[in-house]
């Protein structure tokens, strides 16, 4: 059985930094993994590489064994590969019904449909629905999405690339900024997400990391530095040297 | 709030009802006063025409200071089909919108690329060219002089075209009438939203697997089909193209249009044309030569104040007049 998602030697050049340096990586159906590394580690680089804003100079990314590398963005998506983002990004005038049902309807493949009113397709509706109760959005499902709350906005971003039907899922800091009292429901969100969608976590807060993840795998200077066990690498003294001694939480 | 199920009232709504009423209140215009058609006709196409600009501007996000490049290919295709003696005015609009829309598809492609500022002057740029082409081909188009003598067949070979405008404008606000349905069923749907999303936000709309490039190019080009539909209509009802219709100040009158109206609401093209037609009348009977200081200020007055305000402000003006029904927003 072929990995949910497959790395081969990617890279990436800007001039003369070297920002992705021939990284291989696999996760299997479900996995857990998270990708740490310091600031300037080159993470942000490569979940461009992986979710097609950037262009690899060498290397391929494979989803369910098959190669998507030349794809663009928004097919990458329909593929089943979709992210989410460190810093917000929602439909500041629609609400987070509208924008679920929308992304839903995409997954769907209706998404081009003129004719027929969003509000008739009940399947997307349906979907929308669940997840607004999921993610325990209901009080403010009905409101624009810029006049929510930071911490419901953090949940919104998560419930909006779930209502995509990910394959895989890659979750690039999903608390960043958010409040310690507003945490655990990032926390609980994150723990119910299905079992047999495949997480990449991308994440600075170790508590994070440990609390969610099967599997490391730690970049440094756009290498991978140490792939394991999440107990494997929290032994491992050379990554305490480089990343968690350097200033740990951030 | 969250207990407010979509619990739907059986019937048409309040809405409804209004919107029906104030469509049966124009058909019936220019029946009561057919003194009042030519200027309802005149408001009937620029609203047309802005409708089709708050397609791109308002709800898709696209800026243009050339959307008068489609109004132009609409007018001069139905002009030239009826001075090669097509003259039925059905077959003149469809042709005139089909040339626009090809128009439109066709320099989607450039329009697309880049940021606003690119925008605005690839816009610009094909509206000028589009210009000096009709401007040099004075074989084809007439020119400086543009198209005259044109001759249209009766409408559905049954109602001729009248000298109070009567049939013209009932032609008109029928076309209108129909885009606006069209464009209200488009907004509401998946497809409607997908342009919002693009919209409010390119990146993430990306990010949910709306493949933003191909939709954009889809409503360019129904947006150029309706701004050719005016163009049509404008031939048609004048029996006359002018050149001045690829003007700069076409375009850039649609856009101050469609922003006194307010833009990506649909009804603001339709509010905006008849507010800027009436007051233009009224204020250029009252100071002929100064009339577009006020709209100047008008215009400032709105940007810097801002709609919402305004429509608040309107709102709680009605709240004091008629006490609040069942405590419901809206």
């Amino acid at each position: 059985m072929s990995a949910a998602l497959e790395v081969r030697g990617l890279a990436c050049r800007f001039g003369g930094l070297v920002a992705t340096d021939n990284v291989s990586l696999s996760l299997a159906r479900g996995a857990r993994h998270a990708l740490i590394g310091p600031n300037g580690a080159g993470k942000t680089t490569f979940v461009n590489l992986l979710t097609g804003v950037l262009r690899p100079a060498s290397g391929m990314v494979l989803l369910d064994g098959r190669p998507v590398t030349h794809l663009s963005k928004s097919a990458r998506v329909r593929r089943g590969l979709v992210r989410t983002f460190q810093i917000s990004q929602l439909f500041a005038q629609l609400t987070p019904r509208e924008s679920l049902a929308l992304a839903a309807c995409e997954a769907a493949g209706e998404g081009g449909a003129f004719w027929k009113a969003a509000a008739r397709h009940a399947e997307a509706q349906n979907r929308a629905s669940e997840l607004l109760a999921a993610f325990e959005l209901d009080a403010d499902a009905d409101r624009p999405a810029r006049a929510l709350p930071y911490g419901r906005q953090r949940l919104l971003e998560i419930a909006l690339a779930l209502a995509c039907k990910p394959r895989v899922l890659l979750l690039d800091e999903p608390a960043a900024g958010v409040p310690e009292h507003e945490r655990h429901a990032i926390l609980a969100a994150l723990d119910a997400l299905p079992k047999d969608i495949t997480i990449l976590l991308i994440e600075h807060d170790m508590d994070l990391v440990f609390a969610f993840a099967q599997r490391i795998t730690v970049l440094v200077s756009g290498a991978v530095f140490a792939d394991g066990p999440a107990a494997d690498i929290a032994a491992d003294p050379r990554v305490r040297a480089v990343y968690l001694g350097e200033g740990g939480h951030g | 709030m969250s207990a407010a199920a979509p619990a739907r009232t059986p019937g048409p709504s309040a809405n409804t009802v209004v919107t029906l009423l104030l469509w049966g209140l124009a058909f019936a215009t220019p029946v009561i006063f057919p003194g009042k058609a030519l200027l309802l006709n005149e408001i009937a196409i620029l609203a047309l025409f802005v409708l089709s600009l708050d397609l791109i501007l308002g709800i898709a996000g696209i800026v243009s200071l050339g959307h008068a490049a489609f109004l132009g290919i609409g007018a001069y295709a139905a002009g030239l089909l009826a001075k090669a003696g097509y003259g039925d005015p059905l077959l003149g609009l469809g042709f005139g919108m089909a040339c626009a829309a090809l128009a439109g598809f066709a320099t989607s492609f450039l329009v697309l690329r880049g940021s606003d500022l690119t925008r605005l002057m690839v816009t610009l740029g094909i509206a000028m060219l589009l210009y000096e082409l009709a401007n040099r081909l004075a074989s084809l188009t007439g020119g400086a002089d543009g198209l005259s003598g044109l001759e249209f067949r009766p409408l559905l070979g049954a109602f001729e075209f009248d000298l109070y405008g009567r049939t013209a404008c009932l032609y008109s606000l029928s076309v209108l009438a129909a885009a606006f349905a069209l464009c209200r069923r488009l907004l509401r749907s998946p497809f409607g939203f997908s342009l919002r999303a693009i919209r409010d936000n390119r990146l993430r709309a990306e990010a949910i697997g709306i493949p933003a490039g191909a939709r954009l190019v889809a409503i360019y080009t129904a947006a150029a089909a309706l701004a050719g539909a005016a163009g049509a209509l404008q031939a048609q009802t004048s029996q006359f193209v002018s050149l001045s219709l690829l003007d700069f100040h076409r375009s850039a009158e649609a856009l101050l249009v469609l922003v006194i109206g307010g833009a990506g609401t649909l009804y603001g093209a339709l509010i905006g044309a008849l507010v800027f037609r009436v007051a233009q009348d009224a204020l250029s009977r009252l100071s002929p030569q100064h009339w577009e200081f006020f709209v100047g200020l008008i215009l400032v007055t709105l940007v810097l104040v801002g709609h919402e305000r305004i429509r608040r402000a309107a709102l709680s003006l009605g709240v004091w007049v008629r006490p609040r029904r069942n405590g419901a927003g809206l």
